[in-house]
């Protein structure tokens, strides 16, 4: 069975720490970090990458279209 | 290959990009407040305008609002309406220029307040245009008053006790009403809380401009919107709260997915 | 040599209309314009030149068309009367700071409110100052005949896209009404897509092409410098409009004493007024404001040289009387400016102007 490993890459300045992302991934990879962006929010960033399954459902949901995702099939 | 040693580098050098901003989007931030459906479906607007290659011959018209300044967000052509009258406004685009794509994005207090005649008026003719409808139950750019929408009971900034049947009437299902005309040829409500209903609201926007591009009359697409500012809740509780208590009021689904009415029937009928 | 017809007014701006390459015409019926879309209908242009008639739900909706249209860059145009321009008034605004070119038709009834049927002039501070908010002028017409209001249509157009500036034919309900000979204009094609570019730019709103960034039509700007540039901008088209688009006549004034100064209906009862006057001896000419915005304050002003006074003679309380005094002040030589007018859709008798012209002007002053 192929396995698939993805990966994300938020952009975070333009994050606003919604954490709607957060939530929306099956597979708890995304957190808010204790960082700051120069606005001031608390960016998503990937807690778990190894878990990252380049599903794209944190960047469907993501108001700010700042998530790109990428997936590599194995 | 060892896959645990694979770093994100390695992951999107070898592998394929699935998701990207649309290039439609500008790189303008967007004024919304953290977490508002807004952006998502800008998002979604955009990425089905490219989908079908359109941008060349797209007008946007957008609302007074929060919405108000789309036009600095997707990179098409756009006219700012005056409040509740971008369905006119439509009109007079879409009639004057019949091979070009014409769409609203209207917000509660426009679409159902200010605006009721414009949308039920631009509905019965039926316009050759999409109608994109964000009901957050809330006026959001003017800082949280009772909409049209608002629900019974929901607290706003001029329903400070919860809205009251008294004193405000029973809130508006204009989408049950604006269904029921006949110029109508696809009406529908959606929302976008989770990956799943993003994406069947892209169907549904898709749809409803390509009814548009076809000549099939109006097609108008309801979501069903979160305001956490207006409605005082982080993003994440205000998603449970629109549908602990917006989706049993406003359920998502098709209410007519068809033609407009025949002419001859449609009087037979009646 | 144009077609020859005897036609109502308001059937003659619909036949202009249509033969001046107009794209849209987005009305609603009101008492005594609806002649105007009902012509517009039974003609059915959209058969022969494309040209799209829509009877809106309101004037409201109407306006908003216009907006809309006229945003694409097509010749759209409304007609209405008194209280149907009233609910145009923030369209209106809209227009004018968004500069959309498009031509507004107010055949004036008596007001305010709902007011009367019969024709007054009580709209023209709401043409000439304002009607909505904020700083913007519309350039406005005044037609007097049936045969200007055929031709006004044409010249409305050319200059709403000269100036991208919304214009206003201010008719009132006697012209609406009234039969005259009129020689109608020729046919004039609608400009296409391209024409419209390179006849008049490419700020319309018909689709974001490769070469050129996004159109946006907007009246909305929160920056207040910008805004201000804005209606800098706006202003210097405005003083423009007074330096190149004053237009007026002058009747019987190269030796008159006294001066009556009246537009429309009411200049066409001065005319009687003058005959009579001129049979007892009083030397009494007509001056005719045709644009009442840039109104002709530069030959008032020049008349004040030799005259002995001037009145105004309008279908309202007096309004037009104060940019004949503004005029007269301006020339910096003082010059007595009275007024006769009937309002409530009353029209006044050439009787009536003489009389008054000779107890308030000439008896005793």
């Amino acid at each position: 069975m192929a396995k698939i490993k993805g990966t994300v890459v938020i952009d975070t300045e333009e994050c606003k720490g919604c954490g709607l992302c957060i939530g929306a991934c099956p597979q708890h990879v995304l957190e808010l970090s204790n960082d700051v962006n120069n606005k001031g929010y608390h960016f998503s960033f990937m807690k778990n990458p190894d878990k990252c399954i380049g599903c794209s459902n944190c960047a469907t949901v993501c108001p700010d279209a700042c998530i790109s995702v990428y997936r590599l099939k194995l | 290959m060892d896959t645990n040693k694979l770093t994100q580098e390695d992951i999107i050098r070898q592998g394929e990009q699935v998701y990207k901003r649309p290039k439609l989007l500008l790189d303008n931030t967007m004024h919304y407040c953290p977490g508002c459906s807004h952006g998502v479906v800008h998002r979604l607007v955009a990425e089905v305008i490219e989908e079908l290659g359109i941008q060349d011959k797209t007008v946007g018209v957008c609302p007074v609002g929060c919405s108000v300044f789309a036009y600095n967000y997707i990179d098409i052509d756009w006219q700012e309406a005056s409040h509740g009258r971008a369905p006119a406004v439509a009109t007079g685009i879409s009639r004057t220029n019949p091979d070009k794509f014409v769409f609203t994005y209207q917000g509660d207090g426009d679409l159902a307040s200010i605006g009721a005649a414009e949308i039920m008026h631009a509905c019965n003719r039926g316009e050759n245009i999409a109608v994109i409808f964000i009901n957050n139950a809330i006026y959001g750019m003017t800082g949280g008053q009772m909409a049209p929408t608002t629900l019974l009971g929901q607290v706003t900034a001029t329903t400070p006790k919860g809205r009251d049947v008294e004193r405000n009437g029973y809130p508006l299902k204009i989408t049950e009403l604006i269904a029921q005309l006949p110029g109508t040829s696809y009406v529908t409500r959606q929302s976008v809380e989770t990956s799943a209903n993003v994406r069947k609201c892209k169907t549904a926007i898709k749809k409803a401009f390509k009814n548009a591009l076809a000549k099939k009359g109006t097609s108008f697409v309801e979501v069903v919107s979160t305001c956490n500012s207006g409605w005082k809740m982080n993003p994440v509780k205000s998603n449970k709260w629109m549908e602990e208590n917006m989706f049993p009021f406003y359920p998502v689904g098709d209410l007519k997915d068809g033609d407009k009415a025949d002419p001859a029937l449609y009087s037979k009928k009646n | 040599m144009g077609e020859l017809k005897l036609m109502k007014g308001n059937e003659a701006i619909a036949e202009a209309a249509i033969r001046c390459g107009c794209d849209g015409y987005f009305g609603y019926p009101i008492t005594p314009q609806s002649e105007v879309m009902e012509t517009l209908m039974a003609r059915a242009p959209w058969d022969k030149t494309g040209m799209v008639v829509l009877q809106a739900e309101s004037e409201v909706a109407a306006i908003n068309m216009l907006y809309g249209g006229g945003g694409s860059g097509k010749k759209v145009m409304t007609s209405s009367s008194s209280p149907g321009v009233s609910l145009m008034s923030e369209g209106i605004s809209y227009i004018a700071g968004a500069e959309i070119p498009c031509v507004i038709v107010n055949v004036q009834r008596g007001g305010p409110g709902l007011g009367t049927i019969q024709p007054s002039q009580a709209d023209y501070f709401q043409a000439t100052k304002g009607g909505g908010n904020g700083d913007y002028n519309l350039l406005v017409l005044a037609p007097n005949s049936v045969q200007e209001m055929s031709d006004f249509v044409g010249l409305s157009f050319e200059l709403a896209f000269k100036y991208r500036n919304p214009v206003m034919i201010l008719s009132d309900g006697a012209i609406g009404q009234m039969m005259e000979k009129v020689t109608l204009s020729d046919y004039k094609p609608r400009l296409t897509n391209e024409e419209i570019e390179k006849k008049y730019g490419d700020w319309a709103t018909i689709g974001k092409k490769k070469n050129r960034s996004r159109n946006i039509l907007t009246s909305l700007e929160l920056n207040s410098e910008q805004m201000e540039e804005n209606n800098i901008r706006f202003q210097a088209k405005y003083r423009k409009m007074e330096e190149e688009e004053v237009r007026y006549e002058e009747y019987m004034c190269d030796d008159a004493d006294y001066i009556l100064v009246a537009f429309g209906s009411c200049a066409r009862i001065c005319m009687k007024s003058i005959e009579m006057a001129r049979a007892k001896g009083i030397k009494l000419g007509l001056l005719r404001p045709i644009t009442l915005f840039p109104f002709p304050k530069k030959p008032i002003a020049k008349l004040c040289n030799r005259v002995k006074g001037f009145m105004t003679v309008e279908m309202n309380a007096g309004q037009m009387i104060e940019d004949v005094k503004l005029s007269v002040y301006e020339s910096g030589i003082f010059k007595p400016v009275e007024y006769y007018g009937r309002m409530g859709g009353i029209i006044p008798s050439p009787e009536e102007v003489v009389n008054t012209l000779e107890k308030k002007l000439i008896g005793g002053k």
